[in-house]
C-alpha cells in the first residue's frame, strides 16, 4: 500500500494504462502544458508527449464528439471535462452520440471512450459550478457512470474504465483530489464496474452513499456508534449499473435504510435506490426510506447558504434515528 | 398485370386521407411518376403519385371520399384487362387478373417468428440478495392494509405486518409505537412475547396447498423475544400453516364474529342413531356417526335460511345466497386441518353422507384429496366433543357467513316436568358474520337445527 | 483510376487557399478596368493624377473611382492603407506520423498587442468546380466506369423512389428522407477515395451515400422495413445507416452533431499515422449549428486529414439557404478556419468527383483540412410527408432540367460511351436490383423481441434494472 491524494492515484491509473496501450489518449482544457486545472494529469505531457496528452481549446462539444469520433475508428480516448459542468455544452455528444453508437449501427462500431473530471459542488461556485450530474447521465441507456468515494477505488475502477469497451462517464470530486489514502500498489490493480463496497457493517440501519457523501456517511456511523446504533454503509462506487444485490442484502439485514445524495432530490440517485428498494425488500421495511440530498434549488453562494444546502453527517444522524424509531 | 392502388401513407400521424380530386381519368395512360390524384392527409394535401406504369383501369372511391390508409382506391393494369379480383365486380369473360407483385401480397411475417418472451419486467420476482434465500418466500401477494375497530386504516410497516401475518396476529390488537401510531417491527414482537401460547381451537381451514411438504405440528407458538437460544426448537413454517394463518386471520379480521350458543337435548337423536346403525351394520354399510345426523340437520335448516348459506362479497358490492348447499366438514390432521366438502349434502341420505365423510376424512389425512374436494363450502362445522370440549367458539371459515362449532355429548341432570332426570345434552355456538347474519337471522338459524335434532325423524324424511 | 489533373498547387497562392495583398478592394468600382489599365492597388491608384486619361478609364468612369476613392479615405481615417500584422497560427504539436515532436516554441503567446495602421486587407480566391467542365477520361475513367457510375447513380433513384413507395405502404415507418436529386454528389465523392481506407460520415439523408459506397440494397431496405437483416438489425432505421467494413460512419440524424465525430475520425488516423482521410458530409443547415465551427477549428489547430463537405441542397428543411445565412456562400465559411475552400456543382458527377480528389489528394492527405461546398437541389421535401410547398412555381422543373443522371446519360450518348439500350438495360438492372431488395426485406423476419436488450453494452447480462 501506498499513501496516495487522490488526484495521484487518478494520474497512476491512466499513466499505466496509457503504458500498456498506445491506443490511449488523454485530451481537455489544460490537461497538458498547464498540467491540468486540478493538476491530475501533472507530468503526463512530459512522459507522453503532445501526440497523446492534447490541450483542446474551451470547445466541450468539439472535442467530446472529437473523442467519440476517434473511439469508433479504433482509439481509447479519456476526455476530460475541467468540470462536469461544461459537459452541459457537450451534453448531445455525451448522451446521443456515445451511447447510442453501438445499438444503432447493430453492434458495428463500439465507443471505448471515458469521460472524466470533476462532479458536484466544490464550494462556494454558485449555480452553474454546482451540478451534480450522476443521475442525469444514468438515465441513458449505453452509459456506465462510476463515481468512486476514495483513492484506491480511483485508481482500479478508473483503470477498469478506461478498458471498458463502452463509454464511461467517471465522476470526480475537486474537493477530494486533496485526500490522501492508501492506494493498493499490486500490480495492474482493477475494480470491477458495478460491484458496491461494505465499508462499515452493522445491523441497525443502511446508509448508501457515494463520492463526497461517502464521507458524511462515515462520520455519522460514528456518532451512531456513541448512540448505540451499528449502521452499515455501503458505497455504490458505480451508479451505473448500480450493485442492488448488496444493497437489498443490508436492507433484509437491518430493515432501514437512509440514502445520502448531495444532488438535488427530484429524480435522483438517491430516488432511484429508494425506489428498487421498496421495489424488492418491501416486507422487509420496518420504516420509510429516507434521504439525505441538496433541497430542491440551485446551488447558492453565501457560506451559511451553502452550509445549508449541503448535506452533513447531523442530518444524516438525525434522519437515521427517525428510521430507527430513536425519536 | 393489373396493380392496385392504396391510400398511402403521406404523414407519420395520418390514418385516413380525402381523396381531394383525381388528376387522371379512367382510361388514360400513366407512367412512373405521374400525379394520379391528390390526398388531403392530416396535415397536408399530397400528390398521389403513380409507381408504375399502365392504364388506370378503374377510381375506386370518389372525389370527397375518405378512407383509410391501405384501401385500394385505383387500380392500374394494361387496359382491357379483367379486374374483377381486385375491385370485387363480377367478372367479364372469365379471365382472372394476375397475381400482384410480390410486394403487393398480404404479409405473414408479423406471426411468423415466436420471439420468446425473454426481458423481465419490473415488478416480477427479483434476483436474490447472494447468499440469502429469505426473499424467496417472499407473500407475493399484498397484505391487507386492514382497519382497526373503528374502521380506520391502520399503519404498520411493511415489515410488522408480515410478521402479523406469519403469526396470525391481527393488526388491530397492537399497539403501534412508530409516528402517528404506526406499528412497527417492534411493536408486533413485544405483542407476541406478551401472549400467553394459547390452545388453538382447530378452525376449520378450507384451501391448504395439498403438495406442501408435511411438517410436524407446532407445539406452541414461537416467542418472538429470542432472548435465550434454548428455551424453543426452531421450526420452518410450513405452507399450509401459513394458509391458515392468512386465512383466518383475515376472516377474524375483516369480518365481526359474534357468537351463539344453544344446548340441545340429544337424547332422540342418540337413540336414532344407535337404531339406524343396527340397520346398517347388517347391510355392512358405513356406520353413522353423530356428526352426520349434525351435517344433515345443518344441511336441511341451511334451505329456510338464506342468509346463513350466503358469502359477503364487497367487492363485487353483493352478497351472493347459494342455492346449493355444501358442507365442509373440518378435519384435524398432522400437519394442520382441513375442511372437506360434502356436496349437496341436503340431498344426500344419512347412509351416503356418512360413507362420504368418512371416505374424504380418510383421504384428508393421507393428504389426497383433490382441491376440488376441499373447496367451495358455503358452510362449515367444526366438532371438537370427542376431546371433551363441551364449548368452544369457531373462526368463520371466509367466504362463509357462519360456522358451527360442536361441543361433546353430555349426560347431565335437565329439569324434566319439574323433576331432575338424567339427560343427553350438546351444546353447539354459531360463529356469525355480522355483515351477513343479524343476531335475529342467526338464533332463528340454531333454532331450526335444534329442533331437527330434538326431532331426530324429520332427518329421515 | 485516377489522373491527377488540374488539381490546384496550394503553394502556388493562387487556388484555393487565401493569400494577402494590397490589391484593389473586390467591389471597388471598375476594379477590373483599373487592373487592366496597369493599377493594381489602392497607393497605386492614389498616385495617379489623372483619372480622365488611363486607358479604358475616361471621364465616364472617373466620378465613380474618385468618389469611392474618397469614401474609402473616409472611412480609413487618413486615408493610408497597410496590410497589416497577421498572426500565423501555430502548427499543431501533433506530428503527424504518431511520432512525437516536442513543440520547442512553448505555451507563450506570440500574437502581438501592438494594433498596426490599418486597414487589414486580405485577397481571397476560390477553386470552383462548374457543370460540364470535366471529361471522364481526363479524369482517367474508362468508359465501363462511366457507365458504373451510371447504374450506381440510378441504383440510388430507383431505391428512393421505392422507398416512397414503401412508406405509403406502411412498410417503413419513421422519419423518412430521400435523396433523389443529389446522387452525384454521393457517387462522385465515393469514386475519389480509396474506399475501405478512406472514411465517410455522413448525415440523416444517407441511403444514396451507402448504397454509392457498394452497401447492400437488401440489407439496406431490410433496415428501413426494420427487420433482422437490416444493416443495423433493424435497430437504426432510416436515418442510421452504418457499414463498418466499408468504413461508412453512419447516418447521423442530430443534425451537425456528427461533425465533430468526422474530426475524431480522422483525428484517429492521423494518431495512427495511417494515409487514411476522412470525408465528413452535412447540409446547408447544419452549418448553423454550433458543432460545425468547434469541429473545423479543432481540424484547423490539429491538422486533421479531413474534408468537410457541404451538401447544399439549397434547403435547410424548409427553409432556403439564403433566408437562413448572413453570408449564403457557404464555401466562404471554411475561410474562417484558414481552409482552402472550394464551390462545385452537385449536378455532375464529374464536377464532384473532381473536386474531391482535389481536396483529398492535395489537402487532407497531407492533414490539411479543407472545406468543399456542393450545390445540388433535393427533389422530394424535407422528409416524406413535406409537399414542398415553400418552394417557388417552376423551381423544382428549372432544377430538374439539370438532373445529374440526365447529364451522365447524354455525356454517354454523346461520347458514344454505350447505346440507348444500354442505358435502358442498365436502369431495368437497377430496377430489378431494388424490386429484389424489397423481396428479401419482405420476406425477412423482424428482429426477436430479445433483440431489444443487444448491443446496448458489449457485456451481455444487460438489463441492469429488471
Amino acid at each position: 500500500m501506498a499513501t496516495l491524494q487522490f488526484r495521484e492515484a487518478l494520474r497512476e491509473a491512466m499513466t499505466e494504462e496509457m503504458e500498456r496501450d498506445d491506443d490511449i489518449f488523454l485530451i481537455g482544457e489544460e490537461v497538458a502544458e498547464y498540467d491540468g486545472a486540478y493538476k491530475v494529469s501533472k507530468g503526463m505531457l512530459d512522459q507522453f508527449g503532445h501526440d497523446r496528452v492534447i490541450d483542446s481549446p474551451i470547445s466541450e462539444l468539439g472535442f467530446a464528439g472529437l473523442g467519440i469520433g476517434a473511439a469508433m475508428n479504433g482509439l481509447r480516448p479519456i476526455v476530460e471535462f475541467m468540470t462536469f459542468n461544461f459537459s452541459f455544452v457537450a451534453f448531445d455528444q455525451v448522451i446521443n452520440n456515445a451511447p447510442n453508437m453501438r445499438y444503432m449501427s447493430g453492434g458495428q462500431f463500439e465507443v471505448p471512450i471515458v469521460f472524466r473530471g470533476p462532479n458536484g459542488a466544490a464550494g462556494q461556485l454558485g449555480a452553474t459550478h454546482s451540478n451534480s450530474t450522476e443521475a442525469l447521465y444514468s438515465n441513458f441507456p449505453g452509459l456506465k457512470v462510476v463515481s468512486p468515494s476514495i483513492p484506491d477505488d480511483g485508481k482500479g475502477l478508473l483503470k477498469t474504465a478506461i478498458r471498458d469497451d463502452d463509454p464511461v462517464v467517471f465522476l470526480e470530486s475537486e474537493l477530494m483530489y486533496g485526500l490522501k489514502d492508501e492506494v493498493s500498489e499490486a500490480d495492474d490493480y482493477t475494480i470491477p464496474i458495478g460491484e458496491a463496497r461494505v465499508a462499515r457493517e452493522g445491523e441497525d440501519v443502511t446508509i448508501v452513499a457515494h463520492s463526497k457523501s461517502y464521507h458524511i456517511a462515515m462520520d455519522a456511523a460514528e456518532q451512531l456508534e456513541a448512540k448505540g446504533y451499528e449502521a452499515e454503509v455501503i458505497d455504490p462506487r458505480t451508479i451505473k449499473p448500480l450493485d442492488m444485490e448488496t444493497i437489498v442484502e443490508s436492507v433484509v439485514k437491518t430493515n432501514r435504510l437512509v440514502v445520502i445524495d448531495e444532488s438535488n432530490p427530484f429524480a435522483s440517485v438517491a430516488s432511484e435506490v429508494t425506489h428498487q428498494v421498496q421495489d424488492r425488500a418491501f416486507d422487509y421495511l420496518d420504516a420509510p426510506i429516507l434521504r439525505v440530498t441538496a433541497p430542491d434549488t440551485p446551488a447558492p453562494y453565501a457560506p451559511n447558504l451553502m452550509d445549508a444546502y449541503m448535506p452533513g453527517a447531523d442530518e444524516t444522524v438525525d434522519k437515521c434515528l427517525r428510521v430507527l424509531y430513536a425519536q | 398485370m393489373a396493380i392496385p392502388i392504396e391510400m398511402p401513407k403521406l404523414s407519420d400521424t395520418m390514418e385516413e386521407g380525402v381523396l381531394s380530386a383525381w388528376l387522371v381519368d379512367e382510361g388514360e395512360e400513366v407512367s412512373s411518376g405521374d400525379v394520379l390524384a391528390q390526398v388531403e392527409t392530416d396535415k397536408a394535401t399530397m400528390d398521389l403519385e403513380a409507381f408504375d406504369e399502365g392504364v388506370l383501369l378503374k377510381q375506386v372511391i370518389a372525389e370527397g371520399d375518405a378512407v383509410p390508409i391501405g384501401e385500394l382506391i385505383a387500380v392500374i393494369g394494361e387496359a382491357g384487362e379483367d379486374i374483377s379480383d381486385l375491385v370485387g365486380e363480377a367478372g367479364g369473360d372469365g379471365a382472372a387478373a394476375e397475381e400482384p407483385d410480390a410486394e403487393d401480397e398480404p404479409e405473414e411475417e408479423l406471426t411468423e417468428s415466436a420471439p420468446e418472451p425473454e426481458p423481465e419486467v419490473e415488478g416480477e420476482p427479483t434476483p436474490e440478495p447472494a447468499g440469502d434465500g429469505q426473499l424467496s418466500e417472499r407473500t407475493p401477494e399484498p397484505v391487507p392494509a386492514g382497519t382497526d375497530t373503528e374502521g380506520r386504516r391502520i399503519k404498520a410497516s411493511p415489515l410488522a405486518r408480515r410478521i402479523a401475518q406469519e403469526h396470525g396476529v391481527e393488526l388491530a390488537q397492537v399497539d403501534g409505537s412508530g409516528p402517528e401510531g404506526r406499528i412497527v417491527r417492534r411493536d408486533v414482537e413485544a405483542y407476541l412475547e406478551g401472549q400467553e401460547a394459547e390452545p388453538a381451537a382447530p378452525e376449520p381451514e378450507p384451501a391448504p396447498e395439498a403438495e406442501s411438504a408435511p411438517t410436524p405440528a407446532v407445539e406452541e407458538a414461537p416467542s418472538y423475544a429470542m432472548p435465550d437460544e434454548e428455551a424453543f426448537e426452531r421450526e420452518d413454517i410450513s405452507q399450509m400453516r401459513k394458509t391458515i394463518a392468512r386465512r383466518l386471520a383475515e376472516s377474524k379480521y375483516s369480518a365481526p364474529h359474534y357468537y351463539l350458543t344453544v344446548d340441545i337435548d340429544v337424547e332422540q337423536a342418540v337413540e336414532l342413531r344407535a337404531d339406524l346403525n343396527e340397520l346398517v351394520e347388517e347391510q355392512e354399510r358405513a356406520k353413522i356417526s353423530f356428526n352426520d345426523l349434525i351435517t344433515k340437520a345443518c344441511a336441511l335448516s341451511l334451505h329456510d335460511h338464506p342468509y346463513v348459506n350466503a358469502a359477503y362479497r364487497p367487492d363485487e358490492g353483493e352478497i351472493h345466497k347459494h342455492n346449493r348447499v355444501h358442507i365442509g366438514i373440518a378435519v384435524a390432521i398432522d400437519e394442520g386441518l382441513i375442511t372437506p366438502v360434502l356436496r349437496d349434502a341436503d340431498r344426500k341420505g344419512l347412509s351416503e353422507l356418512a360413507r362420504e365423510t368418512r371416505e374424504l376424512a380418510d383421504r384428508a389425512r393421507t393428504r389426497d384429496l383433490e382441491p376440488e374436494e376441499f373447496e367451495g363450502a358455503t358452510f362449515t362445522t367444526s366438532n371438537l366433543g370427542m376431546f371433551g370440549i363441551e364449548e368452544f367458539t369457531a373462526i368463520i371459515n371466509p367466504p362463509n357467513s357462519a360456522i358451527l362449532a360442536i361441543g361433546e355429548i353430555r349426560d347431565t341432570p335437565v329439569v324434566e316436568d319439574g323433576e331432575v332426570v338424567p339427560g343427553k345434552r350438546m351444546k353447539v355456538t354459531l360463529s356469525c358474520d355480522h355483515r351477513v347474519v343479524d343476531g335475529a337471522k342467526g338464533a332463528a338459524f340454531l333454532d331450526t337445527v335444534k329442533s331437527y335434532l330434538e326431532e331426530p325423524m324429520n332427518l329421515l324424511l | 483510376m485516377a489522373a491527377d489533373t488540374s488539381a490546384p498547387d496550394p503553394d502556388s497562392g493562387s487556388n484555393g487557399s487565401l493569400h494577402e495583398g494590397p490589391g484593389l478592394p473586390d467591389d471597388f468600382p471598375h476594379a477590373a478596368r483599373l487592373e487592366q489599365a496597369g493599377v493594381t492597388s489602392l497607393e497605386h491608384l492614389r498616385e495617379v493624377e489623372s483619372l480622365e486619361e488611363l486607358t479604358g478609364i475616361g471621364p465616364a468612369y472617373a466620378n465613380d473611382i474618385e468618389r469611392a476613392l474618397e469614401e474609402l479615405g473616409e472611412s480609413e481615417g487618413g486615408g493610408t492603407t497597410s496590410t497589416g500584422e497577421t498572426t500565423e497560427k501555430r502548427s499543431s504539436p501533433l506530428s503527424s506520423n504518431g511520432a512525437s515532436e516536442d513543440s520547442a516554441e512553448g505555451p507563450a503567446t506570440h500574437q502581438s498587442i501592438d494594433i498596426p495602421e490599418g486597414p487589414i486587407k486580405e485577397t481571397l480566391s476560390f477553386e470552383t468546380y462548374p457543370a460540364d467542365r470535366y471529361k471522364h477520361d481526363e479524369l482517367g475513367f474508362e468508359a465501363d466506369e462511366v457507365l458504373d457510375l451510371l447504374s450506381n447513380m440510378l441504383l440510388q433513384r430507383r431505391f428512393e423512389n421505392r422507398c416512397r413507395q414503401m412508406y405509403q405502404r406502411q412498410k417503413i415507418s419513421g422519419f423518412l428522407h430521400l435523396y433523389i436529386g443529389q446522387e452525384a454528389v454521393s457517387t462522385g465523392s465515393v469514386n475519389a477515395i480509396n474506399l475501405g481506407d478512406d472514411s465517410i460520415i455522413t448525415a440523416y439523408r444517407d441511403h444514396g451515400m451507402g448504397l454509392a459506397m457498394g452497401m447492400d440494397p437488401e440489407a439496406c431496405m431490410a433496415e428501413l422495413f426494420g427487420k433482422a437483416t437490416g444493416c443495423s438489425k433493424g435497430k437504426g432505421g432510416s436515418m442510421h445507416f452504418f457499414d463498418a467494413e466499408r468504413k461508412m460512419m453512419g447516418g447521423h440524424a442530430i443534425v451537425g452533431a456528427h461533425l465533430p465525430l468526422g474530426a475524431g475520425i480522422a483525428f484517429a488516423e492521423k494518431f495512427k499515422g495511417t494515409d487514411n482521410v476522412c470525408l465528413c458530409f452535412f447540409g446547408d443547415g447544419a452549418m448553423h449549428q454550433g458543432a460545425f465551427r468547434e469541429a473545423c477549428n479543432l481540424a484547423g489547430i490539429y491538422e486533421l486529414p479531413i474534408v468537410f463537405v457541404c451538401e447544399n441542397n439549397q434547403y435547410a428543411m424548409g427553409t432556403a439557404v439564403d433566408r437562413a445565412f448572413s453570408k449564403p456562400d457557404l464555401y466562404k465559411h471554411g475561410y474562417n478556419f484558414d481552409f482552402p475552400c472550394s464551390l462545385a456543382s452537385g449536378m455532375d458527377v464529374f464536377s464532384v468527383n473532381q473536386a474531391v480528389r482535389d481536396h483529398v489528394e492535395t489537402y487532407a492527405r497531407q492533414d490539411q483540412p479543407s472545406m468543399l461546398e456542393v450545390r445540388t437541389y433535393r427533389y422530394q421535401g424535407h422528409s416524406i410527408t413535406d409537399p414542398a410547398e415553400y418552394r417557388a412555381e417552376g423551381e423544382l422543373d428549372q432544377r430538374q432540367s439539370e438532373d445529374a443522371i440526365n447529364r451522365l446519360q447524354d455525356y454517354i450518348l454523346t461520347h458514344d460511351l454505350a447505346t440507348e439500350a444500354d442505358i435502358e438495360e442498365i436502369d431495368e438492372e437497377a430496377k430489378q436490383r431494388v424490386k429484389n431488395a424489397i423481396d428479401a426485406a419482405n420476406d425477412a423476419p423482424f428482429p426477436d423481441e430479445s433483440a431489444l436488450y443487444d448491443d446496448v453494452y458489449t457485456q451481455e447480462d444487460y438489463p441492469f434494472i429488471a
